[in-house]
């Protein structure tokens, strides 16, 4: 599960920026996200994510939404987008905070999670080289408007004439398209909640057992439509270059494409990708912390937390790129880069006018300066942490925390920034994103 | 140059009413409590006041925007009246405009009153910092507590000074239990039972390191002074005088909050704040001539520091200070006579004026079973705000030779 401050905006915008790791984020011409959990009916998620990445301004963003293979869909989308020659590099992120009910097996299912793939024609480390597409009708589960949970059909049901047909129908479709044999696939993704069918249906197109890719639900449970990216990220971080990548996303039809990895695979710079992001899980194993996340039970949070959030959206516009995309300013009299821009320099020695540019400290290395953990506060999962966070290069401030080890805080401690829920104007349904300092453990260390 | 205000002001009378939990009673009457003290001290009659200064800090939740509850609560003579909100400083604030008013000659006689409600907000601790508090910061600023930031604090000076938390926190329990001593004498004050190391040590924590008996009480109260010119107040046959030596405040322009020089661990502002007012009143060396302090104790760390800012504790002497008694009742330097924040109470918006009237009663020989032998000068301090962006204020009183 995610942590509380962590929805389907959040965990695109971070696996975002770790895809982009390494690549000239300016240069992306359109953002396509994909979720079955989106924050805002109407508001562009993708927009959303768009500003936490500080992306350049001249950009399309689209929301993918209302089935499983959405995830898919949207890569599909900036697959042809590129290979139209419309645009050079789409980033395509999929993302899913999942809800279920306490106490039904979902629970043992569903996970939180996301994955990210920049697109584009030169230099790629996996060459895109069909699809094929089915549309259809089978509603195996639904959600209503204004439903919090899913409500579904018999499994058997679902397994014998949804995945059992569809799938080996899209997939046989593809692969006749382009000429190839099933043996000829060395990974197949295919999410599916049933964890033996994926073998089956690889075993009816002729694929090979051992290239029927690891559904990942021991390690962090079905990301809903997320799961078909997160599957093929964790694919591609052990896929050799000419390995064929058939991937089948299921949800009202299904989304077949097929890749092949390049001799580039194997240059791409170290990332967290799902193998890190595994590797820096934290473990938690109180039940009672996993409702309360998900806000499964009635919780009391005391009248501290009835303050009134409500946020002034003219500021909201006109601090953008400062809320959104952490981004300062650098004096360029003096140098010294600050957290909030302003127009007079913080630099007592300075204080130089309307001198700044902007500075991004998203990704600028930090260390916590002063902290304390606080049980007055209100919090989802006391006690809050916050301090003041002293960026190397200058600049500092005071901001929370998250995924911090209680007890394991220190000054000194190097920090990560990342995106997440400030808080959440529960009155008007409006969610509040900012960024927060991520204590970094020696075990955590980026390579 | 400036002349300063040294001694063109002094102080008439004196009000300040009990400090607690003050169910009985709203803003209004808190304000009369200490009115009529004030008044009956000063010897004159509401129509002798030329203009007034009232301090509230949050008002949404006792007498809302603008001055106005004042003039209806006192039925003041149609005069003027300003309202004044300065965070932790505003009681101070509201006595520096009188103050500056009379010095000015824009009117003989002028009154300031600070009052808090803060009984009515329904939950222990201050009022939470909503979108009230600002369209921008409130989308920025961290899911903070007084508490956690002062806390802040502990955590940067023990990183600068290479400190065991265990003696830090030993060195901020004798603090507070300096104070509870000093409150068990005080009438007024909240908290009367003295308490001991080990009870303090051994108290829940509210934000680490601070423990509950780090942190001063959140209480109502109201203070209220009425200040004239030496000459007005010999001519009404006042004889032992207290006059304001020094009044100072020093405002955050952004530096801790933003820029790396500063580390953490000390007040920028308190430190700016005092040399001005030790100049303003002609202190060379506050360490031996000041008699007695009234610092802003809103936790114990912030006592702690303080003392170094003041430039009576050398950088990083306060552990031995604390430890040796040199702020303890019969220490050299008295610090928080009448309990401080932490057992007088903390409403925030009197208490500049409640500092100001202890040290008015010491200066008197008022002070009742707290007395001090012969003080010659008193320091009031308040810091509102948090460590990193703040409003210090001074104020030096004496005796008006």
């Amino acid at each position: 599960m995610c942590n509380w401050d962590e929805d389907s905006v959040t965990m695109a915008v971070e696996a975002s920026r770790d895809c982009l790791r390494g690549f000239d984020k300016r240069g992306v011409d359109a953002l396509y996200l994909a979720s079955l959990s989106f924050p805002f009916q109407d508001r562009q998620n993708a927009g959303i994510v768009a500003a936490g990445l500080n992306l350049n301004k001249e950009l399309e963003t689209a929301d993918f939404t209302a089935s499983m293979k959405s995830g898919a869909g949207a890569l599909l989308a900036g697959l042809n987008a590129v290979k139209s020659g419309d645009y050079r590099s789409v980033l395509v992120a999929a993302s899913d905070r999942r809800r279920t009910k306490s106490a039904w097996f979902q629970e043992m299912w569903f996970g939180d999670g996301a994955a990210a793939l920049l697109l584009g024609s030169e230099n790629v480390i996996a060459e895109y080289r069909g699809s094929h597409s089915i549309s259809r009708d089978f509603v195996d589960h639904f959600r209503g408007p204004n439903r919090e949970y899913d409500y579904g059909w018999e499994e058997r049901w679902i397994r014998d004439e949804g995945i059992g047909k569809i799938i080996p129908e899209a997939c046989a479709g593809l692969l006749k398209k382009l000429g190839l044999k099933g043996s000829e696939i060395a990974h197949f993704v295919m999410p599916c909640v049933f964890g033996r069918e994926a073998a089956a249906v690889a075993q009816g197109l002729g694929i090979d057992k051992a290239a029927v890719a690891d559904n990942l639900h021991s390690l962090c449970g079905e990301t809903g439509t997320a799961h078909a990216l997160v599957m093929l990220v964790s694919v591609l971080e052990r896929a050799k270059p000419g390995e064929k990548i058939l991937l089948a996303a299921f949800g009202q039809g299904c989304t077949a494409v097929l890749f092949e990895a390049t001799g580039t695979i194997a240059k791409l710079a170290p990332r967290t990708g799902i193998a890190g992001s595994l590797a820096e899980r934290r473990e938690e194993k109180n039940y009672m912390k996993y409702l309360t996340f998900n806000n499964l039970i009635v919780q009391e949070f005391g009248m501290r937390a009835e303050g009134d959030w409500k946020t002034a959206l003219t500021a909201q516009y006109r601090k953008n790129d400062m809320l959104l995309g952490l981004v300062g300013g650098r004096c360029t009299k003096c140098g010294t880069p600050q957290f909030p821009r302003a127009d007079i320099c913080v630099n007592p020695g300075c204080n130089a006018r309307h001198s700044q540019e902007p500075c991004e400290f998203a990704d600028l290395p930090a260390a916590i300066k002063t902290w304390s953990s606080d049980l007055l506060t209100f919090s989802v999962d006391p006690p809050a942490h916050y301090g003041m966070v002293e960026f190397a290069e200058g600049g500092q401030f005071m901001v929370d925390f998250t995924d911090h080890e209680v007890g394991k805080v220190e000054v000194g401690m190097p920090v990560k920034m990342v995106f997440r829920i400030k808080n959440v104007d529960t009155q008007r349904g409006f969610t509040r994103y900012f960024w927060k300092a991520k204590p970094v453990s020696p075990r955590a260390k980026e390579a | 140059m400036a002349s300063g205000i040294k001694d063109k002001v002094a102080i008439l009378g004196m009000g300040c009413t009990r400090f607690g939990e003050r169910w009985d009673m709203g803003a209004e009457e808190l304000m009369v409590e200490a009115y009529e003290e004030c008044l009956e001290d000063a010897g004159i009659g509401p129509e002798r006041i030329d203009a007034a200064w009232l301090g509230v800090c949050v008002e949404e939740i006792s007498i809302g925007k603008s001055s106005l509850a004042m003039p209806m609560a006192l039925r003041l003579p149609y005069i003027p009246v300003t309202r004044v909100e300065n965070f932790c400083a505003t009681g101070t604030d509201a006595f520096r405009g009188a103050v500056y008013a009379v010095a000015s000659g824009a009117c003989d006689i002028a009154l300031a009153l600070g009052v808090e409600k803060l009984k009515d907000t329904g939950y222990g601790g201050l009022p939470v910092f909503d979108s009230r508090a600002g369209t921008l910061l409130s989308q920025w600023a961290p899911n903070m507590t007084a508490p956690g930031a002062f806390a802040q604090l502990a955590s940067a000076y023990r990183e600068k000074y290479k400190l065991k938390w265990e003696d830090l926190k030993l060195a901020l329990a004798h603090v507070s239990a300096k104070s509870h001593a000093n409150g068990a004498k005080n009438p007024k004050a909240h908290l009367r039972r003295p308490v001991t190391v080990e009870q303090i040590l051994a108290s829940p924590i509210v934000a680490y390191p601070l423990g509950l008996f780090d942190c001063c009480r959140v209480s109502d109260g109201a203070a209220c002074a009425i200040v004239t010119t030496p000459e007005i107040a010999r001519s009404m046959g006042k004889k032992d005088l207290v006059s304001v030596k020094s009044l100072q405040l020093s405002v955050s322009n952004g530096v801790e909050a933003g820029h790396k020089s500063w580390d953490g661990s000390y007040f920028a502002t308190t430190r700016i704040a005092s040399k001005k007012a030790y100049q303003e009143a002609g202190i060379k060396n506050p360490r031996k001539e000041l008699g007695m302090l009234e610092v802003h104790d809103c936790f114990s760390i912030t006592e702690f520091v303080t003392m170094e800012d003041l430039h009576i504790s050398p950088e990083g002497g306060a552990l031995k200070d604390v430890m040796d008694g040199f702020y303890n009742a019969d220490g050299k330097i008295p610090c928080q006579i009448d309990g401080g924040l932490k057992c007088f109470g903390h409403p925030i918006g009197a208490s500049g004026l409640r500092m100001i009237y202890e040290m008015y009663l010491q200066l008197l020989g008022r002070a009742g079973e707290r007395q001090l032998a012969n003080p010659r000068y008193g320091l009031t301090h308040n810091l509102g705000g948090m460590p990193y962006m703040n409003i210090c204020s001074i104020s030096i009183v004496g005796r008006y030779d």
